[in-house]
């Protein structure tokens, strides 16, 4: 025979001879390892991804880009949506009267004074307030810039109105030609509340009229208004002369305390006519928000901003993920070759972009908390990291990259084990 | 029963005008335990018969039956579950390249996800330590030599224990005394555990390890040869 009887006479022969080979059994399990199934294609991936530095690193920033984008645009739209509910959230009564024509309380069709008086006539109101809106000119006493301002004109003593130091303000409040300033107004009107700390009391211009700043309240801007003014009916009028008395744009409805809300917005509805609908507080910040989401394009706007960095980051991570899977074609194919069924190699490639989901979400998020507070800072709008937000943008982008690895996972069959030997 | 058993095996390329008959009426039978080598000019259909027996590509006519299966109509799955049986060497070792040898020759046993990790570790570190590669285990293959990571191949295609070794030119990207040293740890591994090799080779110098040498010529396997 040949050398093969003979190994030991073999040039070749390694240091480690036969005493040391294990004896060939077929692997046997003595306890099944539970999540195998996921964790070792998991690991496989990660080790992967791990040693490839600077296309992790890009996958990462991929990853995180789509995150910004997504955060931001949900989070101005809904500082957007809370900001155009800043004036109503503050309101302080059970019921409303608005002209059923009228969009959004900022943009009020005409409502007859009267209806107030009639409303009154129900059992269990106490208070039916006119509350008049209106847009006028704001002279910045500091550099005389000109500045739309929001005024909001109803009578201080109704409390219809819940905002911090209005209370006290009362009285200044019915003297002539008083107003009070938003604390919260954008700083374009001139820092006012700095202003009022210096010097108290101080005459301002507003539309042609110089009227007296008596005090100091905090309401915060919205998207039609970005800073407001508070003031009495009557000071309203001086103001805004051309506005027909007889009309107003809201009347808040107080109840007694106990009165039955429902069966008071039955009886309203029965007496107003068709030009005034009764709505609840509740109703009425829907309507709004329903409002500002539809009929104007902002909702959609945000929903196509955050469509556009998720398609964005999913192309990013299809892209990395794919030349990825190209570029180990070989080893993939060899994997095939020995016995790994085309769903553990699926298994890789979903746990590769989930782990890139998750690898990019973190940094993502911690990055935006802290962008939030700086364009907060910024733009005065109400932007906060919510856990309900964070959770959707991580489903989204969960979502993201699974679609991604779904796509790149077609990839996978061009791995044929034929092509190994 | 034979662990190969190739009876009128043809094989053909292509479709309608490109169709290329490469196998013809090829019969090959390796016995337990037995060291055979597969010779013979480029394009003679030494690897397209390897791939066949491997379950790496349908059979399309004949019989082809590796380790008790008739390969001939067998499903994916089917095909699959018979290359976790076998030991496959390539020419270029083609070990996953961000693993370490460890853990390209614990990935032979990781298709059985029910081992334990530990054991797993411990059974491939005994492989690599009796391909030679003691020492060596945590080192990448970018680390090692040409013939260092063919014998990681090696302890990869031995370490579950397979029925079947197949290689297809192991030794033709190294130099002569590392393809010698290779193709003995090979044999010497196969032959002390009984796994029959079945190995294309170019090289004439490996003739030596063989039990038998099949030559073929022309998709047709013309001679057996007693090396
Ligand atoms: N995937 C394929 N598609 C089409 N033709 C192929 C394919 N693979 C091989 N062939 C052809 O089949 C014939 C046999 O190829 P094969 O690779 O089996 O030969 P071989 O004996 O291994 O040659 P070598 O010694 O060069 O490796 C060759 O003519 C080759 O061109
Ligand atoms: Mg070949």
């Amino acid at each position: 025979m040949n050398a093969l009887t003979k190994p030991s006479l073999l040039p070749w022969a390694p240091e480690h001879g036969r005493e040391a080979m294990p004896a060939a059994a077929p692997p046997t399990g003595t306890r099944p390892e539970w999540g195998a199934w996921l964790l070792l294609p998991a690991r496989f991936a990660w080790r992967q991804l791990r040693a490839e530095r600077a296309r992790l690193l890009s996958a990462m920033a991929g990853v995180m880009f789509a995150v910004l984008l997504v955060f931001m645009q949900l989070g101005f739209r809904s500082a957007l949506f809370d900001s155009a509910m800043q004036l109503l959230s503050v309101m302080n009564a059970e019921l409303f009267l608005i002209n059923p024509q009228s969009p959004a309380v900022t943009q009020p069709e005409p409502l007859p004074r009267a209806r107030a008086y009639q409303a009154l006539a129900v059992p269990g109101v106490t208070h039916a307030v006119p509350i008049y809106l209106a847009q006028a000119g704001w002279r910045n006493p500091r550099d005389g810039s000109r500045q739309t301002i929001q005024l909001i004109g109803f009578d201080p003593d109704s409390r219809a109105i819940r905002a911090d130091g209005l209370d006290g303000l009362a009285p200044a409040l019915r003297r002539i030609d008083a107003v009070a300033f938003d604390t919260l107004s954008r700083p374009e009107y001139g820092d006012i509340p700095a202003l009022f700390a210096e010097r108290g009391p101080f005459e301002v211009q507003v539309d042609n009229r110089m009227v007296e700043l008596v005090g100091l309240v905090t309401i915060g801007p919205s998207f039609a208004a970005d800073g407001n003014l508070m003031m009495s009916e009557v000071n309203f009028r001086r103001i805004l002369r051309e506005r027909q008395p007889s009309n107003t744009d809201l009347v808040a409805i107080r109840l007694r305390p106990g009165t039955d809300v429902a069966a008071a917005q039955r009886r309203l509805r029965s007496i107003m006519p068709p030009d005034a609908i009764v709505l609840t507080h509740a109703e009425l910040m829907a309507r709004e928000r329903h409002y500002w989401e539809t009929a104007t394009p902002i909702g959609f706007i945000f929903a196509f901003g955050s469509a556009m960095g998720l398609i964005v980051g999913m192309v990013i991570v299809y892209q990395i993920l794919f030349s990825d899977i190209s570029n180990h074609l070989r080893e993939y194919a060899t994997l095939k070759a020995i016995g790994y069924a085309t769903g553990y190699l699926a298994r890789v490639v979903m746990a590769a972009s989930l782990i890139l989901a998750v690898m990019g979400f973190v940094p993502g998020l911690v990055l935006c908390v802290l962008l939030y507070e700086v364009v907060a800072g910024a733009t005065f709008m109400p932007l906060t990291m919510t856990i309900g937000r964070a959770a959707l943008v991580f489903v989204l982008v969960f979502g993201m990259c699974a679609a991604a690895g779904l796509l790149a996972m077609r990839k996978l069959r061009d791995a044929d084990p034929a092509d190994m030997f | 029963m034979d662990p190969i058993h190739v009876g009128r095996l043809n094989h053909a390329y292509g479709d309608g005008e490109l169709r290329r008959t490469v196998l013809r009426d090829v019969s090959l039978t390796v016995q337990a335990g037995e060291v055979v080598l597969l010779t013979g000019p480029s394009g003679s259909g030494k690897t397209t018969l390897l791939t066949l027996i491997g379950a790496l590509r349908g059979v399309q006519d004949g019989s082809c039956q590796v380790l008790g299966r008739e390969l001939i109509g067998a499903a994916e799955g089917e095909r699959v579950a018979l290359r976790r049986r076998i030991g496959f060497i390539f020419q270029n070792h083609n070990l996953l390249g961000f693993l370490t040898a460890r853990q390209n020759v614990a990935m032979a046993l990781e298709i059985d996800p029910v081992m334990p990790e530990g054991e797993r570790m411990a059974r491939a570190g005994a492989m690599l330590a009796a391909v030679g590669l003691a020492g060596h285990e945590e080192r990448t293959p970018a680390h090692l030599s040409g013939g260092q990571r063919q014998r990681v191949s090696i302890a990869r295609a031995l370490v579950a224990g397979p029925g079947l070794v197949l290689a297809d030119e192991p030794t033709a990207a190294l130099d002569r005394v590392s393809g010698g040293e290779v193709a003995h740890l090979l044999r010497d591994m196969a032959k002390s555990r009984g796994t029959p090799i079945l190995m294309v080779t170019h090289d004439p110098r490996i003739l030596g390890i063989a039990d038998r040498v099949v030559a073929m010529e022309d998709g047709r396997a013309v001679a057996a040869a007693a090396p």
